[in-house]
């Protein structure tokens, strides 16, 4: 169906400052028209009452595992997973095996992505070679082959001086280099959060402050090369008063924060449940509310799920064996409605930070219902109730401290490309 | 413990106060001072050498009646017989293995058993088992010439071929009711009595 | 009893706490018998769990359970051959197959027995879990120091050394704080876990402040092999700034006693005096350790979860 009207629901739009009750018209993959009363002409209609109607979410962070882990989870799965979970443009990183440091292996990417996934795929090109933090890798190349941006993450470039080369070369293609800010002579065999939880749990403790110290010298770095930097996954109160305090001075510095950082503790290992297992870890309460005031105050931009796939038997091991990593995708939107719920954000803002600010930081046309914007768009009720068995999801992998819980909010519809590529009773429908 | 005879006003008052308690007194204090008092000159008259006898009380009610009955044999025949504890619920045959563990009780053994003629002592005498399981225990402390046993109260209602040597007093009771000895001012120490309660979750011996 | 699994002194009431030192008393009077066995666990198989090795608590174990008449089964799968072969709960699967009637678990990480009691249905007993737990060492501290003051209601109990790493400490302050007494923890400042005072202890860096007026000194284990150098400077160092000794013993209370979980670096965390002689109750402890496993299998064996209840299915 190349004409798709939806009908009557709560239209909202970041770009423009749109947040009103109207009608929003889908022909030949672009949104043709927005507003009040659009008659249907022959068009598929789609009753949205009750809803919201969003531009699709773009997704700053995720691992797709392919090439190299496809048992964990592929570009195929990885592509359903986020477009049940409203994202309809998707980037990933470059921490495959083997990694994604080559134009070919961007090429191979796109083009898996262009046949099976009903999600946009963007990939992230690795800083360096092979990941090793030593040789930055060809940056113009992978940009000509598609790479949105440059990111060592899974790893952290610990050598100061390589990491300020790279943020001077990153300035030939004009792209973020996204960074993991992990000291890792500070995190040891840290694998729980620094702290009461980690003293109660006989756990080694990875502390605040090898996050601080990372994002305190990328910061100034960036200031240095006149970089573009973006922080990803932020966990630290003091990480998002230093970018605050970047920001206040003119440091060109961006930065996201997961949906489990927004609203879990460290409190969550003392179970032992390996789900609650992440980089950076969980922390204390304090940092999680420096987070939600980041993210209300703008300090920090998007929200990014960094969908992180394992398989059930790596993660039924020991606590210090089992790997980093939560899976996000179809959690997102329900865990970080909280904060609309809380008040700390008008579900404008929320939509803002899940993607109108994620485009931008990515160069994407995406995140607006402008006329003329691509069809990528997201229906969802935030008052729908229902349980999260990962079992029952698209992803490959379980691996997600909400297994069982009960959620409030939940996508109803994505399209990509003005064609319906999700339907929260018929599953992915495409392609 | 030197055995007491209540003035006749103390009796009166038991039996005052086993009225607010629950239950029917089978035998309060002086009746069993009686009944240890014969059963002392039965161990005698049964036993030639004096000198073998070992008292082995099994708790908790076992405790202050052989404690009683060394008293009576120190003061009819100036023998010292000493009196040790034997706890029996690591031997019993019904620790259910799902439930709670019942409490341990003390175990004290102040002289060695073999060439003994042990004389058990139990309160209450009912299946045998507890009968059973004091043997059992004795066995592992050594090799006793003989093993005799005394019951203060049989309710019958045997499961095992125990037959009691003593008997205080033959009590004739549906196995539902519960038999017990108890401290008539709620410890063992001072003055005893024997009670019958109605058909009750509790078992006895 | 709270729960079917022993997984640490923090899931225990103080009333939980007394049953078991209670029936440890009379454990220890089987242990003084000459025939030092009763036929209570007859029948019953016991399964030692280890994959962290360790001669004396494992040791400890099976001769509690074999006093009791328990078949005492030891599988001691080495942490290597696990990354290859069979997982941790896939190995636990297969033992409760087997139907025991406790699995005794020692990890050296964290959590391990809990992952394996979320799966069985047979009760399980923590022998130590990286630097989480240590229960039945706990317990047996709490049981001697009763023993030798009469108490533990006022004491006041110092532990000495490395707090971050150690289980036996962690265990020891969550007992003896629910008994009552009052506790400090005294290390070189790398080896004071972080938000330690949350738990209700007050942290020194000084031996001789820890050390005044206490009633009990428990000295723990240094691993040179793996810290020296790392987090604090040398072994001499440590031994001159934390070690025991009878000079540095006086700014204790003059009826002190000195424990040690073992084996004992002579020289380092006890001097060779102290590590033979009262007033240090080392022996003491090790005695009491097979009356305690005793008490605790006594209370616990047997006690299955309904087949089929596991909270976990795969």
């Amino acid at each position: 169906m190349s004409r798709i009207l939806l009908r009557g629901g709560r239209l909202l739009d970041p770009a423009s400052g749109l947040d009103e009750r109207g009608d929003l018209l889908l022909e030949e993959g672009v949104v043709k028209a927005v507003g009040a009363g659009i008659p249907a002409s022959g068009a598929q209609v789609i009753e949205a009452a009750g809803c919201w109607v969003a531009p699709g979410f773009v997704d700053l962070h995720c691992h797709l595992r392919e090439p190299g882990q496809e048992y964990k989870e592929d570009i195929a799965s990885g592509g359903r997973a986020a477009v049940a979970g409203g994202f309809t443009s998707i980037a990933c990183m470059a921490n495959t095996h083997p990694v994604n440091d080559d134009p070919a292996m961007t090429d191979y990417i796109l083009d898996r992505a262009r046949q099976d996934s009903p999600a946009r795929v963007l990939p992230i090109a690795a800083a360096t070679r092979g990941l090793e933090g030593k040789v930055m890798t060809e940056m113009a190349a992978l940009v000509a082959a598609g790479a949105v941006a440059f990111s060592d993450d899974g790893k952290t470039i610990m050598d100061g001086g390589v990491m300020r080369r790279v943020l001077q070369y990153s300035r030939l293609v004009e792209v973020p280099v996204i960074v993991h800010c992990e000291d890792r002579t500070l995190v040891g065999d840290g694998v729980v959060n620094e702290g009461p939880v980690s003293t109660r749990l006989g756990l080694p403790g990875n502390p605040a402050v090898a996050e601080e110290v990372q994002i305190a010298r990328d910061l100034l770095l960036a200031e240095a090369t006149g970089a573009y930097l973006h922080v990803a996954h932020v966990s630290t109160a003091g990480g998002v008063s230093m970018i605050r305090r970047a920001r206040e001075r003119g440091i060109s510095v961006t930065a996201e924060v997961t949906p489990h950082h927004l609203t879990l503790t460290d409190a969550v290992a003392l179970s032992f449940d390996t789900n609650s297992k992440v980089a950076p870890p969980l922390r204390g309460d304090a940092d999680r509310k420096a987070c939600r005031e980041g993210l209300a105050d703008g300090t920090l931009d998007a929200i990014a799920t960094d969908h992180a796939p394992h398989a059930v038997h790596e993660k039924d091991l020991e606590y210090t064996q089992a790997p980093h990593g939560m899976i996000g995708f179809e959690t997102a939107l329900a865990v970080v409605l909280e904060l609309v719920r809380e008040g700390e954000l008008t579900p404008l803002e929320l939509v803002r930070r899940l993607s109108t600010n994620p485009a931008r930081i990515l160069k994407r046309n995406a995140g607006s219902l402008a006329v003329g914007s691509p069809g990528d768009i997201t229906v969802l009720d935030p008052e729908r109730r229902w349980t999260y068995d990962p079992a029952k999801g698209f992803s490959k992998s379980r691996n997600s401290p909400w297994a069982g819980k009960s959620l409030v909010g939940r996508v109803l519809l994505t399209f990509v490309a003005g064609k319906l590529v999700f339907d929260v009773e018929r599953g992915v429908v495409a392609p | 413990m030197a055995q007491e005879t209540p003035p006749s006003i103390g009796r009166a008052a038991a039996r005052g106060a086993s009225a607010v308690s629950a239950g029917r007194v089978l035998l309060d204090d002086t009746a069993i001072a009686r009944a240890l008092t014969r059963i002392a000159h039965e161990i005698l008259e049964r036993n030639e050498d004096v000198s073998q006898l070992y008292l082995v009380a099994i708790p908790n009610g076992g405790v202050p009646l052989a404690r009683r009955l060394a008293a009576n044999l120190r003061q009819i025949a100036e023998v010292d017989v000493p009196v040790g504890v034997l706890d029996t619920t690591l031997y019993r045959d019904d620790l259910k293995m799902t439930g709670e563990r019942p409490l341990l009780r003390r175990t004290e053994m102040p002289s060695a058993v073999d060439e003994r003629v042990v004389v058990l002592v139990d309160d209450v005498v009912k299946t045998g088992r507890t009968i059973r399981a004091a043997m059992d225990a004795l066995m592992d402390f050594g090799r006793p010439r003989m093993v005799q046993v005394v019951g203060l109260v049989d309710r019958g209602h045997r499961e095992l071929p125990i037959k009691l040597d003593y008997v205080g007093k033959n009590v004739p009771t549906s196995p539902r009711e519960t038999v017990s000895l108890r401290g008539r001012d709620g410890d063992l120490e001072g003055l005893l009595e024997v009670t019958l309660l109605p058909a009750d979750a509790r078992g006895d011996a | 009893m709270i729960g079917r699994d022993l997984l640490g002194i923090e899931d225990l009431e103080r009333s939980d706490i007394e049953r078991i030192l209670h029936t440890a008393v009379h454990m220890r009077e089987v242990g003084e018998r000459e025939v030092k066995k009763v036929p209570t666990l007859r029948g019953r198989t016991i399964v030692n769990l280890f994959f962290e090795s360790s001669t004396r608590t494992r040791a400890s174990f099976e001769i509690a359970g074999k006093r009791l008449s328990a078949d005492v089964v030891n599988f001691s799968p080495s942490s290597s051959s696990m990354k290859k072969a069979e997982s941790i709960l896939d190995t636990a699967r297969t033992l409760d197959a087997m139907d025991p009637d406790a699995v005794i678990v020692r990890h050296e990480v964290s959590g391990v027995p809990k992952s394996i009691a979320d799966v069985l249905d047979a009760p399980v007993i923590n022998a130590g879990d990286g630097a989480h737990e240590h229960p039945t060492q706990a317990l047996l501290d709490l049981f001697t120091v009763q023993q030798e003051k009469g108490r533990i209601d006022g004491l006041t109990v110092t532990i000495v050394g490395d707090i971050l790493h150690s289980r036996v400490a962690r265990s020891n302050i969550y007992g003896f704080l629910k008994m009552g007494a009052e506790v400090r923890v005294a290390a070189p400042p790398p080896m004071i876990p972080p938000a330690i005072e949350e738990l209700g202890v007050k942290a020194y860096t000084s031996l001789r402040e820890a050390l005044d007026g206490a009633d009990v000194v428990m000295a723990l284990r240094i691993q040179n092999e793996r810290l020296a150098g790392s987090y604090f400077p040398s072994v001499r160092e440590y031994a001159a700034t934390f070690g025991l000794d009878r000079s540095k013993l006086h700014y204790a209370k003059e009826d002190a006693i000195v424990m040690h979980p073992g084996p004992v670096n002579r020289g380092v965390e006890l001097s060779h005096d102290l590590a033979d002689h009262r007033p240090s109750v080392i022996l003491d402890q090790v005695r009491n350790g097979v009356a305690i496993r005793m008490a605790v299998l006594y209370l616990f064996a047997g006690r299955k979860r309904e087949h089929g209840q596991s909270r976990r299915t795969s």
